[in-house]
């Protein structure tokens, strides 16, 4: 009998899954279009999958190997069943391979069970739950069915007496196993990840995030320039349906492994925000319906099931509740957090820039202080609003080098916006000491200088982005220089990843531009500075994002700190897992409330390493964390930190003192 | 019948409102006016009123990214009224009003460029012969040809008037802030050009222009010794404490009391 009905069910499930398949990419095509290699991203995935998803699973030790035994055996096993029973090759060697299989699957189900038991809250309930006994109810039933093939059991085994009631409950075993491994695989089951999951890496919307055997760095984190030549066009996104259908696909690939809520700055604080519900929220857009049957976490204060939506529909409304609440995705920082974690590759922070597009540019409905910046930035191109006259009245002392006199100069110093910033102010007195102590030829825009247009175009507004990153193109090209410093990641980020795609023929826009700490760590090494040995207490180094994940910069920092003799404590959520001051993304400004403060809980892990001091790289990171009330930890900049330890002995300055003083002594210099 | 169509038949409160271009005081680049955008939110929040609004001025790409600003709040259209540029618009705008027939104009109560002396409210209003309101914080209700409106007055107090329709009303920043300008609409929006005679200013040809100085403002002498004196003093409301008000007295009575004051401030000898 069985050997009459395996067949059925296997080409029965097999065919309702590619009807299932169908239907699901319908879905994803009802985005806009977007144009992939169809074959060669199919030709890729092994590697990608084998290489670049696996190195981000590999960070969980344990489901790693749960994963590949799961994984690897589920797949190894479908393929010769389909062989094995499906086709009915009777072969010996084969029937062994398929039970090493299921063995190795039926273990990996159950890791994948214990780790569920109890699920940790990051983890979705619900269909998931049921997943283990699916795998293992799958394995189990091809095991056994297995065995008569292999020889270990008479052939008939399942035609006589017992065997009879053995074969139905072996049926019944296998139909629950197809059904949610082939079956459910495309018809929303938990086991779609896989399926959605191979098609995304196949056409994942920035493939340069995949390494190749060149080797070499693989990041794409710039954000894409939106066309505005089109006058009539809808900016940003309002529907499902006006996402690019490969980012429906990957929001489809979700495993729901809350890697991206247990890293979420956001959530932790009690902000309307997880980054896991949110990708759930755009697949219940795409298919259609109520939130009702997420099984995760919620947002932190919004009950799951008061929302819903269709492709065609709002996101968000303008009034009332559709599928999101705006407050969702404003309270993101743009930290990337949830991007480095997602073993999928899914792309959160693109999703939400592209939401805000359109609450910004369509709805004009940039929260709390959010339209007075932008005006500001339209305005006088800083988002305080000062007088752009007054750019350099800081530095009135310092007698700074301007481009519009030197025309050109090694390093072009961009300043930022921290000039109208006193805290700031401070750490760009100490670089621009080192930059004198090490004779760096450089020079500063000054007044030319805009905002680089990060906080514009993270607040969804990207016509003021744009706009102000042509003007700063236009004024760079007029001068000429090797590089670009600057002490603001944000700035860096935008300069080095985000202005490429704005350059013309008369004004290209790829520059090289560096971190102060990079500039400072190739300084050492060129051994144009000396240090004073390091006195003050024990340090932690705080990664800011845009430096860290954004643009993988975690040694430099690191290694000027080592230079200057600090040890530093490492906290436990550092490099690639480095918390969020909460600064980034124009949180600040739209100011979303949550339960804490996102810079407390910085704070608090600094606190766990008893450090006495914070080093950091970014003015956004000083302002939070100083913002923190005391007692707490200190915080310098690893500039500030270099120029208190400089020693200063050039020629100049050792003849003035020995002038002054007959016995000449090093002074200290801070 | 459904509950609010009611509401939508007494409905259709036309009200025009009167935009110029505006100039950023710091980087003086042009931008919507604050005073003419807070005038266009309160059009844009009273209920059941059809908004148009209408600018009379030059149409160069300066002028009209800054009416794109007024575009972005919401608005299909704005009325350009072209005139050259020594021209003085009242006389198209009383033109274009008398031909609209709108009930209420709401304008900001002082341009932010040009000769910016506020007057232009008043003599629509004269042209026209309609009432004129300053200062309006609110629009409370419309019905059937008045108005009840509140009108600010200094330090937050606000005066309950009922208007009779047409009228024309000024807003300042008493008002609420006008809502945020978003760039979408604000290109799609359209510029509905019209032409008209332009007169051109000759009083204003005669006049010469030079840069605003900051006017010197009026010392504080505090004379105590103790810092709960000095605290009070600095918290104080900041008023002369001489003023009067006069009710119910004629023109000449209060005519009288104006070049009293005049005279004893200095300003008139």
């Amino acid at each position: 009998m069985l050997d009459i009905l395996l067949p059925i069910l296997l080409f029965s499930a097999l065919a309702l899954a590619a009807i299932g398949a169908v239907r699901r990419a319908r879905l994803w095509r009802q985005g806009r279009p977007s144009s992939v290699p169809v074959l060669k991203g199919l030709m890729q995935v092994p590697r990608r999958y084998l290489v670049d998803l696996h190195h981000v699973v590999e960070r969980d030790k344990y489901i790693s190997h749960t994963h590949v035994a799961t994984a690897g055996g589920f797949v190894l096993a479908a393929l010769l069943a389909i062989i094995v029973h499906g086709v009915g090759l009777d072969s010996a060697i084969l029937a062994w391979v398929l039970l090493a299989a299921t063995t190795s699957m039926f273990i990996g189900s159950i890791l994948v069970a214990k780790r569920r038991s109890p699920p940790p809250s990051r983890l979705s309930k619900g269909p998931w739950m049921r997943l283990p006994k699916s795998l293992m109810a799958f394995s189990i039933g091809m095991f056994v069915i297995t065995l008569p093939t292999a020889g270990i059991l008479p052939d008939g085994v399942f035609q006589e007496g017992l065997g009879w009631i053995a074969a139905l409950v072996l049926a019944a075993i296998i139909v629950w196993g197809l059904g949610e491994m082939f079956f459910g695989m495309t018809w929303g089951g938990p086991m779609k990840h896989a399926f959605a999951g191979a098609l995304h890496l196949a056409y994942h919307r920035r493939p340069e995030r995949f390494s190749d055997k060149t080797g070499g760095e693989h990041r794409s984190t710039g954000l894409k320039a939106l066309k505005l030549n089109d006058d009539s066009a809808k900016l940003g996104v309002e529907k499902p349906a006006d996402f690019t259908w490969n980012q429906l696909l990957g929001f489809d690939a979700c495993v729901q492994c809350g890697r991206c809520e247990a890293a979420c700055p956001a959530f932790a604080a009690g902000q309307p925000l997880n980054p896991k519900k949110l990708i759930q929220d755009m697949v219940v857009g795409m298919a259609g319906g109520s939130d009702a049957n997420y099984a995760g976490s919620p947002y932190p204060g919004k009950p799951v099931g008061e929302h819903q939506g269709d492709p065609f529909g709002p996101i968000v409304a303008r009034e009332g509740t559709a599928l999101v609440d705006p407050e969702t995705l404003w309270s993101c920082t743009t930290c990337r957090a949830c991007v480095e974690e997602c073993p999928m590759m899914i792309e959160h922070v693109d999703a939400i820039v592209d939401m805000r597009r359109f609450l910004t540019l369509e709805h004009g409905n940039t929260p709390n202080k959010g339209a007075e910046v932008l005006d500001n930035l339209i305005a006088t191109d800083n988002p305080g609003g000062f007088d752009p006259d007054s750019r350099l009245h800081w530095a009135a002392d310092l007698n700074l080098p301007l481009m519009a006199d030197k025309k050109e100069a090694d390093v072009l110093l961009w300043l930022g916006d921290g000039v109208f910033d006193m805290r700031n102010q401070r750490t760009l007195r100490a670089f621009i000491s080192v930059l004198r102590a090490a004779g760096v030829d450089f020079a500063v825009l000054g007044n030319e200088e805009r905002d680089s247009g990060d906080v514009a175009r993270r607040l969804g507004d990207e016509a003021t982005f744009q706009t102000l990153a042509r003007r700063n193109i236009q004024t760079m090209s007029r001068y000429r220089f090797d590089r670009i410093v600057t002490c603001d990641p944000h700035s860096f980020h935008v300069l080095k990843n985000e202005y490429g795609e704005l350059g013309t023929a008369e004004a290209p826009s790829s520059y090289h531009v560096q971190h102060h700490s990079t500039f400072i760590s190739e300084l050492v090494s060129a051994n144009k500075l000396s240090f004073k040995a390091w006195k003050g207490g024990s340090v932690t180094y705080h990664d800011p994002c845009y430096l860290g994940r954004y643009n993988g910069e975690y040694e430099a920092p690191r290694d000027v700190l080592k230079a200057l003799g600090i040890e530093i404590k490492e906290m436990a959520r550092s490099g690639y897992r480095s918390r969020c001051c909460g600064g980034g993304g124009g949180a600040p400004i739209t100011d979303i409330p949550g339960k804490q403060r996102i810079p407390d809980m910085r704070m608090e892990d600094v606190r766990e390493t008893g450090a006495d001091l914070v080093a950091v790289g970014c003015p956004q990171c000083t302002a939070m964390l100083e913002g923190v009330v005391e007692p707490r930890a200190g915080i310098k900049d690893i500039a500030e930190l270099v120029a208190d330890a400089l020693i200063i002995d050039t020629a100049a300055d050792k003849a003035a003192q020995a002038k002054a003083d007959p016995a000449p002594a090093l002074e200290e210099t801070s | 019948m459904p509950p609010n169509a009611p509401a939508k038949q007494s409905a259709s409160l036309d009200v025009a409102v009167l935009v110029s271009i505006g100039r950023h005081p710091l980087t003086a680049r042009a931008r919507r006016a604050d005073q003419d955008a807070r005038a266009v939110e309160m059009a844009l929040t009273l209920e059941n009123a059809s908004v148009r609004l209408l600018h009379a001025g030059q149409h160069e790409s300066e002028q009209e990214e800054a009416l794109r600003g007024y575009l972005g709040m919401g608005i299909d259209h704005i009325g350009l009224i072209e005139q050259s540029e020594n021209a003085d618009v009242i006389p198209a705008l009383v033109e274009a009003l008398r031909h609209d027939a709108p009930q209420l104009i709401l304008t900001g109560s002082r341009a932010e460029t040009g000769e910016a002396s506020g007057l232009l409210p008043y003599q629509l209003a004269e042209a026209l012969g309609w009432p004129i309101i300053t200062s309006l914080a609110a629009v409370e209700k419309v019905e059937q040809g008045t108005a009840v409106v509140l009108q600010a007055l200094p330090r937050g107090k606000r005066r309950r008037l009922r208007i009779r329709l047409p009228a024309i009303a000024t807003i300042d920043t008493s008002a609420p802030a006008a809502r945020q300008s978003a760039f979408g609409p604000a290109r799609r929006g359209e510029l509905a050009l019209s032409e008209a005679q332009s007169e051109t200013d000759e009083t204003l040809a005669s006049w010469q222009f030079h840069p605003a100085r900051k006017r010197p403002k009026r010392l504080k002498i505090v004379k105590s010794s103790s810092a709960r004196d000095r605290f009070k003093a600095a918290a104080a409301k900041a008023d002369g404490g001489g003023g009067q008000t006069l009710n119910d007295v004629t023109p000449e009575q209060g005519a009288e009391a104006i070049f009293k004051l005049l005279k004893e401030e200095g300003v008139l000898r």
